[in-house]
């Protein structure tokens, strides 16, 4: 299967990180993996870590509430609160850390999503907008990020290039 | 409290200044002068950059100089590879699941 690539670009003075990425997959079925629980709780955590979904209400006005679960038990509760959805074309979040019962953690930031799919000649294209609501806040995630990326980059980054690189 | 370039460049008069030294080194006076904020605002930002190494000063002559550290700077790029390691890593997942849905379909 070729493996396509992701691009990246960062404008820090508006806050806002954009990814885009190609899937060689139908728009329904890549709409269906980006919004049903079943399918995300099976990708969406980077390996070994883990999503496990508690509820999912996915409509404008709905949350998505998982624990991202790490290999030793530990994780972080997040809540995705949907704000529109257009189907098969786009949905924007806001997402949010908080506890078991669903409770924003106001000491993080709030980050503002909007994603958005086409597709052309079966490939769908995914663009994932990531804004940072506050000046503040960049830092605070990015602190957030730095932790996050190491412990995930580094502390299994061998074990998962042993088990997805091709020998 | 520890600071770090994020921090740094979280403030929009940090950024104008790293603007300027990005162009030229600089004395703290003419630095001073592209600023409407007191000379005692623009100094403790300096302090701030300086602190996260941002911006280092330097003796010439008898003038302090504030010189751009480019190295510091490329911090930023090292936590977007770490976005992006994590990214990757989510997006192989998903190929792998979708070429499975895809086999599953009638």
């Amino acid at each position: 299967m070729m493996k396509r690539e992701a691009v990246f670009s960062k404008d820090l003075q508006n806050k806002t990180i954009t990814v885009v990425r190609d899937f060689n997959a139908p728009l329904d079925l890549v709409w269906k993996a980006w919004t049903d629980s079943d399918i995300l709780d099976e990708w969406w955590a980077p390996r070994p870590w883990k999503a496990v979904t508690k509820s999912m209400d996915f409509r404008a006005g709905g949350r998505w509430l998982y624990f991202m679960k790490g290999p030793d038990g530990n994780g972080t509760w997040c809540g995705v609160d949907f704000t529109s959805v257009q189907p098969q074309t786009g949905y924007t979040s806001s997402v949010s850390f908080c506890d078991e019962a669903g409770n924003k953690n106001t000491e993080f930031p709030v980050m503002e999503w909007r994603n958005e799919f086409s597709e052309r000649g079966g490939v769908t294209t995914v663009r994932v907008e990531i804004r940072f609501a506050k000046e503040a806040d960049m830092q605070t995630i990015i602190a957030m990020g730095f932790e996050e990326g190491f412990k995930m980059g580094l502390g299994n980054l061998d074990e998962y290039l042993e088990a997805h690189v091709p020998a | 409290m520890r600071r770090d370039v994020f921090q740094a460049i979280a403030d929009p008069t940090r950024r104008a200044i790293l603007g300027l030294l990005a162009l030229h080194a600089m004395t703290p006076n003419a630095l001073a002068e592209h600023f409407d904020s007191t000379r005692q605002a623009v100094s403790k930002h300096i302090r701030i950059l300086a602190e996260c190494k941002l911006v280092e000063q330097r003796q010439t002559g008898r003038e302090i100089y504030y010189h751009f550290n480019l190295e510091t700077m490329k911090e930023v790029d090292v936590w977007m590879e770490q976005f992006r390691i994590l990214w990757e890593k989510k997006f192989d997942q998903l190929d792998n699941l979708l070429e499975n849905l895809k086999n599953k379909k009638p």
